[in-house]
């Protein structure tokens, strides 16, 4: 669409501009004041350069949690996005079993985080769970409380059984918009049906399958409230996800320095690994596009 | 996408130039097509499956009563009980929980959609003076880890003397609401065609009256959706709610861990109490079924 030139419209985003600037550009500076600076307590602050973030850096501490983070967005991505787009495409297309489908493959997202991780909590337990029990029953030794193995395991499945619903419905909604004439033709041409996945329905559910890749690498690199309540970053410290580690840190060791430090690095990851994410795939369509194009 | 491109790239596949375009070859496809039994319908079962049978150990937990719980393992409950309900429903720090939730959740819902509405009209309708690097800036706070931002939170709302209120929640988490919506909203109204502005201009109509009249009838659904994902990012974070909140406040699923501490772990309680936490979601689901495909499609969440 033609949009004019209008300098008035800062007007109409003022108010996004404030609430925003009140929740997230105030507390950030906070964040940077924290992490120049050291306290003794008391409100009295010093000043410490760049002292935290040397420190963070050459951390081993950091670097686990940072790699086992990547490990498990990574296996996530693994998962869920081929996994979605299998059952998006065997999903009905009309009649009331969309709207069935729909809202059952919907519930996990709506639950709340920590109840998810209580809901998994339960079902792995040897005891009482059904999961953990049918383990034990079936003779695998399976215990998420001391095995690091299995803890992993759990954490995996429990994300894939909350997540894998988003990237099914957002995959859904790129193939219910492609129109009927694209399968008609292919039918004629007799195309095979991989032909009509890699050719129509993949290239057709690019963009979607673009936003949920970044939602699900984001929210799985900022996971916090599943692992917390499962595993509580045990055994050991084999689940301690960035997130948790930084929560520990600033809440449960009160070391505001080093917490602050280590928010700003974290979120500059995030920022530039989905930056990475969405240029490449963005570059990617477009080549694709040109190919099209030029054929 | 061209045609020829799939008919071509068909046949170099198979080696088998000119065949795919037989009539026997659509007719035997088209049989193998219609067949009654389709074993792909057996994905989405399995995968529902999947999804329902932790939700089912947790209702049936919910119906158990402790002892049966801990003592005996039962696919589903010997003798059904409502105790764990009734505790939940008799005892205000426990029903609380949920107004509590529910009352920050549409606070949340309002202010978010409420600002975002002009902000989206403005993206969507004209360019201004930094308007891509503000786009860009507001989609940066939904990848803001929210461990982030849980200490300077309670720092902030301290020095406003608003911890333990449910405004200071709401506000909180605009911070990944609003963008959302913002983007949601745009996403939408981009969808309006510009002529239908200038028109009801012409026609004499003031801005006020044109976006409430007019523009706002157009994006209901747009409406809908954006109130949809506020109010599901908004009931399922825990992290800020509880930091925020002290009693006054506190959300129902901060409440639940309260079991956890207690002398001897009320299993049953627990249980219903999360039961609890799925329902306001389901029915908010059933609610926007036909929208979610929709708002999706946009590509804006």
């Amino acid at each position: 669409m033609e949009k004019t030139w209008n300098n008035k419209a800062w007007f109409f985003v003022l108010p996004v501009l404030l609430l925003v600037a009140f929740s997230a550009v105030i507390p950030l500076m906070t964040v940077v004041n924290y992490s120049v600076q050291d306290t003794f307590g008391n409100n009295e602050f010093f000043w410490a350069g760049t002292d935290w973030f040397t420190e963070l850096l050459g951390s081993a501490r950091f670097h686990d949690a940072l790699i086992r983070n990547l490990v498990f967005s990574a296996i996530i991505l693994a998962i869920e996005v081929p996994l979605g787009i299998l059952v998006a495409l065997a999903m009905p297309k009309k009649g009331i079993w969309v709207s069935v489908c729909l809202v059952l493959m919907a519930l996990p997202l709506l639950i709340p985080w920590n109840v998810v991780g209580t809901i998994w909590q339960v079902f792995g337990r040897t005891d009482i769970g059904l999961l953990g029990y049918s383990m034990r029953a079936l003779g695998i030794d399976y215990n998420y409380v001391q095995d690091p193995i299995d803890a992993w395991v759990t954490v995996i499945v429990m994300d894939v059984w909350h997540w894998t619903s988003l990237v099914v419905l957002l995959c859904y909604a790129g193939l219910v918009s492609i129109p009927d004439a694209y399968y008609q033709a292919a039918k004629i041409d007799g195309a095979s049906r991989w032909a009509v996945f890699r050719y129509i329905q993949l290239p057709k559910m690019g963009r979607v399958l673009l936003i949920a890749v970044l939602l699900r690498f984001m929210d799985s690199f900022m996971i916090y409230t599943e692992p917390f309540v499962v595993t509580g970053g045990g055994p050991g410290n084999s689940t301690t996800f960035l997130s948790i580690d930084l929560v520990k840190m600033a809440v449960g060791q009160f070391d505001l320095g080093p917490a602050a430090a280590m928010s700003l690095v974290y979120f500059l990851i995030i920022l530039l690994l989905s930056w990475v994410f969405y240029t490449v795939m963005e570059n990617a369509g477009r080549d694709r596009a040109v190919k099209e194009t030029a054929e | 996408m061209s045609v020829p491109t799939i008919a071509t790239s068909r046949a170099a596949a198979d080696g088998i130039p000119g065949s795919a375009h037989s009539e026997v070859a659509l007719k035997a496809r088209a049989s193998r097509r219609s067949g009654s039994f389709r074993p792909k319908a057996l994905i989405p079962i399995v995968y529902i499956l999947f999804l329902l049978l932790p939700i089912y150990w947790l209702v049936n937990m919910s119906f158990k009563t402790n002892v049966e719980i801990t003592n005996a393992f039962t696919l589903w409950p010997a003798n059904p009980t409502l105790r764990n309900y009734a505790v939940i429903f008799t005892d205000p720090s426990w029903y609380n929980g949920y107004i509590n939730s529910i009352i920050y959740v549409v606070l949340n819902m309002v202010i978010s959609v409420a600002v975002a509405l002009p902000a989206a009209y403005a993206f969507s309708r004209y360019r201004f003076l930094g308007d891509k690097h503000l786009f860009f800036w507001l989609l940066t706070n939904r990848m803001a880890p929210p461990a982030v931002f849980a200490l300077p939170f309670f720092q902030l709302y301290s020095a406003f003397g608003l911890i333990d209120t449910h405004i200071a929640v709401a506000l909180a988490h605009c911070l990944f609401n609003v963008p959302l919506a913002v983007w949601i909203l745009e996403g939408f109204m981009s969808g309006v065609p510009k002529e239908i502005d200038e028109t009801a201009y012409i026609d004499g109509y003031s801005f006020p009256r044109f976006f409430f009249k007019i523009f706002m009838p157009l994006i209901a659904s747009g409406v809908g959706v954006a109130a949809f994902f506020c109010f599901m990012f908004s009931w399922v974070e825990l992290l800020i709610a509880r930091t925020l909140t002290v009693t006054d406040a506190k959300p129902i699923s901060a409440i639940m861990t309260r079991t956890v501490s207690a002398s001897g772990m009320d299993w049953g309680v627990l249980a219903a109490a999360g039961v609890l936490t799925i329902i306001p979601g389901a029915i908010v689901i059933w609610f926007v079924r036909n929208y979610i495909a929709k708002g999706f499609a946009l590509g804006r969440v």
